[in-house]
């Protein structure tokens, strides 16, 4: 049976899910309703300075019928009083001894940030994660990402930090930058226990075409805001990998980045997260989502035979490597299954304007099946992706597996290309159709 | 009339904003799309979908009317299940069709109520074509002969226009408002006229509007029920159910429905009409077919609506005797079976279902008397006009046809596609 128990940098809790700093972790009560649920930790709307919020402060996203697929915000860190949020957190502390409770941290200067670690520390905060990403509001105060995008700045606030800090110390970086390594690397130099990511990318999610002004609208202007919800996952997920690839980071990761459900767990620790942080899905679903997570982690590992996520963090790391030392011998093909297909052409359609002209319809009208033509096809998926039936298009390996030739052994054995001479490209082994041919369909 | 939009909840009601958003999102965008081949007017469906999930719901109705001019009468009399809905992709891995027909009304309701003027007819020909009939068939090609530029004078026998979809069409597939309002919308953006009470008949009827206009359309439908040629049939409970039905849908019964009733015919007329005496409270309606379920012309959705409301089928019975003193008691049947493809009644198989009202369903009567006074326009066996299929020209090249009268009977949206394809055979025709 699987165990979902963590220890990350240090930091117990009873599974990897967490809340991330944001909306949902504003109070005690919130994080209180949460770990009754069943969630693991939680970090602290991020404690700091005071601020002012404006109204509306959300924006989002819908896709044919899914509602925020993306998510953006420009709200700032929390609006309560320090001490009310100290308070609140001894008390989540008392009844979840066992629970994860971060303090998310978020001030300006030497002595600021030396107080308010003491103070979370007295509150019996497992762990501090200083807030370097926020994208609006913060950093034109010289906080947030504006920290996070200086790897100097950055790694002299979290000595700061360190020189006072008895708990483990996470730094949450912001993706708002060229190389995540670098300020992986920074929180490295310093000390720091442990990263978390990513923040939100700042975004602006949309126009209100009729009044010419971006979302979210604060009367008849707006803002950039910060960027999240499933749609950022692919950014996050590379940023995690870099991260955990680097030799000079080696630090625990939390990882952040539409998170949803069990799948987007088990990818994040794959790729070498040891601990998870959610927020949007919680903004749209509420806690309960939690079950589902947990149940589909225990399920995951209990199929693979993994006891602890220990056993597979990191496990599809080895496989993620440079372009240049993929297998250009490696060849698939897409295969259609007839007794599957449904007649929908959108595999032919997107073949042929998008991709290889390597679909063709059927000869006879009243059958709806298109054929793959082997010869043209390159193998790029497309077809397989666009198809909605569940499993009719396949990618089916047609090389013997014998031959492995990468760029890399190429260029190392000096047979860079002088000419256009890939086996794969239109014109080569197969034809392209001359330009006015389009105009006879 | 009134009344018959509480008595009949419609079965394909109008949707809402969410509805339709949800829906247009399942839409998969086919290629070369089977609902649209399914369309006989061709409407492109599945970028109308996309235009009402990407909010552009009038881009959407302009999509529709440019293909099909009754798209609103269609989308709520279509038998969908039969054409766009069922040619869907997702019925092949049992997932529901799109609403294709509620989508539609949805778009096309509301450039209807937004008054939409998608068309902007000139009359820069200074050609006139007089069109016999105002129902779907005559409304389409009023509407695509205006759009390239004659003027249009409609003949109407009723003083209602839309032919059957306003008068035959079942009053839980369309209220009248809504028919009546489509042709009011047509009529506002594409100026025909329509002369109500007026029926072509007689042969001077005829020559007058031949010397009046450059061209005529028939799109005069059917006639009246036809008779089944058996004993006691002229009694007063004994109905045609063309117009029992357009009784029901233009005046109020005189009567209070009778509680058992028998309907002669095993079509989608015959449906209708019994889903409706049982909707107005008949206890035991009856569809008596003198041959076998499968034989049934009835599709099956028409068939389950009536079983829905409690109407039993008979099958191979044939009435024999329409029996009662004055008023209709019962009906006597024979039952009859099939020997080597050729039906046969059992001898000595009678017997007698009461009930209070017969309602024949066994087809209407073409238009044969009145084609009679229109010289050299040509039938066939079955009294049909014969025309070239794709310029819907008769055999007098002066005359175009369409609609039930052309194809015997068939569905609103054939008229209106033969209708669309009459007026281009005309623009074609004089435009030589």
């Amino acid at each position: 049976m699987a165990n979902l128990k963590i220890n990350f940098a240090g930091i117990q809790a009873p599974n990897p899910f967490w809340l991330a700093s944001g909306p949902p972790t504003n109070s005690g009560y919130q994080i209180m309703k949460a770990f009754d649920q069943g969630w693991g930790g939680a970090v602290w709307k991020t404690l700091g300075v005071p601020v002012v919020n404006v109204s509306s402060r959300y924006g989002a996203i819908n896709h044919r019928g899914n509602r925020v697929v993306g998510f953006n915000n420009i709200e700032l860190i929390t609006d309560r009083r320090l001490c009310d949020n100290l308070r609140e957190m001894e008390e989540v502390k008392k009844h979840f001894p066992n629970h994860a409770v971060i303090a998310s941290l978020m001030v300006q200067t030497k002595k600021e940030w030396q107080q308010i670690v003491h103070d979370v520390q007295n509150a019996g905060a497992d762990g501090i994660e200083l807030n370097f990403g926020c994208p609006h509001g913060m950093c034109e105060r010289g906080m947030g990402s504006a920290v996070g995008q200086e790897p100097e700045v950055l790694e002299t606030i979290t000595r700061w930090v360190m020189e006072v800090a008895t708990i483990p110390v996470i730094v949450k970086l912001t993706p708002n930058i060229s190389d995540i390594t670098e300020p992986a690397q920074a929180a490295r130099r310093a000390g720091a226990n442990a990263i978390s990511l990513i923040n939100t990318i700042q975004s602006l999610i949309g126009v209100d075409i009729d009044r010419f002004v971006t979302y979210p609208v604060v009367e008849n202007s707006s803002s950039n805001g910060g960027y999240c919800g499933p749609a950022v996952k692919p950014i996050a997920l590379n940023m995690v990998k870099n991260c955990a690839q680097h030799p000079l980071v080696q630090l625990p990761i939390s990882g952040i980045g539409g998170i949803e459900n069990w799948r987007d767990a088990v990818e994040f620790l794959l790729l070498g997260a040891s601990s998870l942080q959610v927020c949007t899905a919680v903004m749209h679903y509420g806690f309960g989502i939690i079950r589902d997570m947990t149940s589909g982690l225990e399920q995951y590992m209990d199929s693979h035979g993994f006891e602890t996520i220990d056993q597979f963090i990191g496990k599809a790391l080895p496989n993620v490597k440079h372009w240049e030392d993929l297998n250009l011998k490696y060849r698939v093909i897409a295969s259609i299954d007839e007794e599957k297909c449904i007649g929908c052409q959108l595999c032919y359609i997107a073949c042929e304007d998008g991709a290889h002209q390597a679909i063709d319809l059927n000869d006879d009208k009243s059958m709806r099946v298109p054929k793959i033509n082997e010869e043209n096809c390159v193998g790029c998926n497309l077809c397989s992706l666009i198809c909605p039936v569940e499993n009719c298009i396949t990618m089916v390996r047609k090389d013997d597996g014998n031959e492995h030739l990468t760029w890399r052994q190429r260029t190392e054995a000096n047979d860079v290309p002088t000419t256009f001479d890939d086996a794969l490209a239109g014109g080569n082994s197969h034809t392209v159709p001359a330009p006015l041919e389009a105009l006879k369909k | 009339m009134q009344d018959n939009e509480k008595r009949f909840p419609q079965i394909k009601p109008l949707m809402n904003t969410s509805e339709a958003y949800y829906e247009s999102s399942r839409c998969l965008f086919c290629y070369d799309a089977p609902c649209t081949l399914a369309c006989p007017t061709s409407i492109d469906i599945p970028l109308f979908i996309r235009q009402i999930n990407n909010g552009n719901l009038i881009g959407a109705g302009k999509t529709i009317y440019q293909s099909n001019y009754l798209g609103n009468t269609c989308a709520k009399v279509c038998p969908t299940e039969m054409l766009c809905e069922g040619a869907c992709v997702f019925t092949k891995v049992n997932i529901k069709a799109l609403a294709i027909g509620r989508l539609q009304n949805f778009a096309t309701n509301s450039a209807i109520l937004s008054k939409q003027k998608f068309f902007d007819p000139q009359n820069n020909t200074g050609k006139s074509v007089a069109i016999i009939g105002a129902g779907p068939a005559g409304i389409s090609c009023a509407c695509e002969l205006r759009a390239a530029g004659y003027h249009v004078d409609i003949y109407e026998a009723k003083s209602n226009p839309s032919g059957l979809a306003l008068h035959g069409v079942a009053p839980y597939k369309i209220t009248n408002r809504e028919a009546l309002m489509e042709v009011d919308f047509l009529k506002e953006q594409f100026g025909f006229n329509i002369i109500y009470n007026t029926r072509i008949a007689s042969k001077i009827d005829v020559e007058k509007l031949e010397s009046n206009y450059d061209a005529i359309f028939l799109g005069i439908g059917l006639g009246n029920s036809a008779e089944i040629k058996i004993k006691g049939e002229n009694k007063t409970d004994c109905v045609g159910a063309t117009e029992f039905i357009e009784q029901i849908k233009m005046s109020s019964l005189d009567k209070p429905m009778a509680k058992k009733v028998i309907v002669l015919g095993g079509g989608n007329t015959a449906m209708d009409a019994a889903s409706e005496s049982a909707r107005l409270g008949a206890e035991n309606v009856i569809v008596a077919y003198r041959r076998s379920e499968k034989e049934m012309k009835a599709y099956d959705f028409e068939y389950d609506l009536a079983k829905v409301t409690g109407v039993v089928g008979v099958f191979n019975i044939a009435p024999v005797e329409i029996l009662g003193e004055k008023v209709v008691e019962g009906v006597k049947f024979i039952r009859t079976e099939s020997q080597h493809g050729k039906l046969v009644n059992i001898p000595g198989s009678e017997f007698v279902l009461d009930c209070g009202l017969v309602i024949k369903a066994t087809g209407q009567l073409k238009q044969t008397s009145m084609i009679a006074n229109i010289s050299g326009i040509s039938l066939d066996e079955t009294g049909r006009i014969l025309v070239n299929e794709t310029s819907c020209q008769t055999s007098n090249p002066k005359y175009f046809a369409g609609g039930d009268a052309v194809n015997g009977g068939a569905e609103v949206v054939n008229a209106v596609a033969e209708g669309k394809n009459g007026g281009k055979g005309i623009h074609a025709f004089l435009s030589r």
